[in-house]
């Protein structure tokens, strides 16, 4: 048995297919939903997805020919508290709100609960200090 | 009789230590429980205080010669292209001068923030060669210690006020105001508003040629309007501009930043920039300066503009407070809108404090203006045409 962390984003066109049932009733896996966040536009889901390895590597086949993006071995994002300016440009891309500016002392705030991995905020950071640790 | 002060008084008070400093974000409560009459009396000196991106900043070096000596005709710091059109061996590194072999990663911006740190920077020029100057390469390391004079001088720094920017087309945008979102996805603004210098100043009474400001963390000076001067820009009736109007052009010795006050970034897509602290002490001359700077984010209004559109003029889409911006939220044509800054506003307040305790601490003096900016200056586009129609 294998166990694999992946997060699935789902474009416009995709979200309305029941994606988790597929991967118990097809291919026997257990999928362990993490975080979800879907709307009209796209979704996205965060899971813990156990079964023997190939069958994890078929479902991952399936899920790619239903257009739904799949990165693997994510572990956390970090913001690195040294190197950030509270500047407050990563909050303006953060969908969920895992992001956030405290409005007493302006710093930001990191709700990792909230984070659905969609990293948008490592690449907008202006001083590089929102890493994704593996 | 209304109370003034003087520049020479407010100084006599910050040399014996009797001066009551605040920040522009205390005085608008003091205004508020005392009145301006009593505040003028009470308070001698507002600091102020911004740390955003700014583009127009770069550094003036002097390397000092070599044995045999060079001429530098092309020089390199850390592989940032860096212009020495200059005598030999003086240079000018601009912020958003990208590393020709680490792209966006690496800039001239980086360059600036590793010489404040004190790091080490490979130093490599290539001349032409003269009878005066006949080394033609050379490839060394310096660092601050190292170095002659090596001052930052930024053509535009500060801006009073900003835009908002929202990007109302269906693709994500990377642009100077940050990542902007598809359909209105998010809406980015950069200023300290309240905090903000020119913005405690409007009519820039107090600040002008020569006032002495806190710059990277370091003292500095206004050495000149900042480029795009543009004092006709619409204003509210507390005379606000309600989008980007003065800049200031300044200057300060490099050596003695820190890093907490200046710092390089990387605007994704778009390109390098540098997060420059600034702050103005605004002396308490009269009632005017202080109900000038008592104003509140509330009565600061920004415009919208839609950055999707690609032209020099963009559409703008009403105004909105910073009270609004800061809430997190704000509506536009119906629609909610996630807002964020881009620049610091914690820092910003950092900046205001540490001026205050300059002030408070006899090491910081008010300096007058040695002339006052040109208030009819406009901004003026760039045309594209043939010689015969300049």
């Amino acid at each position: 048995m294998a166990k694999r962390k992946i997060v699935l984003h789902f474009p416009e066109e995709s979200i309305d297919k029941p994606i988790t049932y597929h991967l118990v009733k097809d291919y026997g896996l257990i999928p362990n939903i993490l975080r979800a966040k879907i709307d009209e536009n796209e979704g996205t889901l965060v899971m813990d997805l156990e079964g023997p390895k190939e069958k994890i590597d078929e479902a991952i086949e399936f899920l790619k020919e239903q257009h739904v993006t799949v990165q693997e071995a994510i572990k956390d994002i970090v913001v690195d508290r040294n190197i950030c300016v509270d500047c407050g440009s990563c909050v303006g891309v953060c969908r969920p709100g895992a992001l956030s500016i405290n409005a007493d002392d302006w710093t930001l705030v990191f709700d990792q609960e909230e984070c659905i991995f969609c990293q948008l905020c490592i690449d907008t950071c202006p001083v590089r200090a929102i890493k994704l640790m593996f | 009789m209304a109370v003034t002060k003087t520049y020479e008084e407010i100084n006599e008070k910050i040399r014996r230590g009797e001066a009551v400093v605040v920040t522009a974000e205390e005085i608008i409560d003091i205004v508020k429980e005392d009145g301006v009459a009593k505040a003028t009396a009470k308070v001698d000196v507002i600091t102020t205080g911004t740390f955003g991106p700014m583009c127009s900043t770069g550094a003036f070096i002097n390397f000092g010669h070599s044995d045999p000596p060079i001429k530098m005709a092309k020089v390199w710091l850390n592989d940032v292209p860096t212009y020495a059109g200059l005598a030999a061996v003086d240079a000018y590194i601009g912020a958003t001068e990208l590393s020709e072999t680490l792209g966006m990663a690496y800039s001239g911006a980086h360059v600036i923030e590793d010489l404040i740190a004190g790091k080490n920077v490979k130093l490599h020029a290539t001349a032409y060669g003269t009878d005066c100057y006949p080394r033609k390469e050379i490839t060394t390391y310096i660092n601050k210690d190292v170095l002659n004079e090596t001052y930052l001088f930024n053509p535009r720094n500060a801006y009073q006020n900003y835009a908002v920017a929202v990007n109302s087309s269906a693709r994500i945008m990377h642009t100077y105001m940050s990542t902007l979102m598809p359909r209105m996805g998010n809406a980015t603004y950069c200023s300290a508003s309240q905090l903000s210098p020119l913005i405690n100043d409007p009519f820039y009474r107090t600040i002008g040629i020569g006032t002495r400001i806190f710059l990277g963390g370091a003292p500095g000076y206004v050495a000149w309007q900042g480029t795009q001067f543009n004092p006709m820009q619409a204003r509210g009736e507390n005379g606000v501009p309600v989008a980007p109007a003065g800049t200031l052009a300044l200057i300060g010795d490099l050596k003695q930043m820190d890093t907490e006050f200046i710092r390089a970034a990387t605007f994704h897509g778009y390109g390098a920039s540098m997060f420059v602290g600034v702050g103005v002490p605004i002396p308490v001359l009269d009632e005017d300066v202080v109900e000038k700077a008592a104003v509140e984010d509330k009565d600061i209004y920004a415009t919208i503009y839609d950055y999707s559109v690609q032209q020099r003029t963009r559409p703008n889409l009403g105004k909105v407070s910073y009270a609004e911006l800061r809430s997190g939220k704000i509506e536009i044509n119906g629609k909610q809108v996630r807002t964020a800054p881009i620049s610091s506003y914690s820092k910003a307040r950092k900046i205001a404090a540490t001026l205050k305790e300059w002030v408070q601490a006899g090491k910081f003096f008010v300096q007058e203006p040695v002339q006052s900016f040109p208030m009819d200056s406009t901004f003026k586009p760039l045309e594209i045409v043939t010689e015969e129609e300049i």
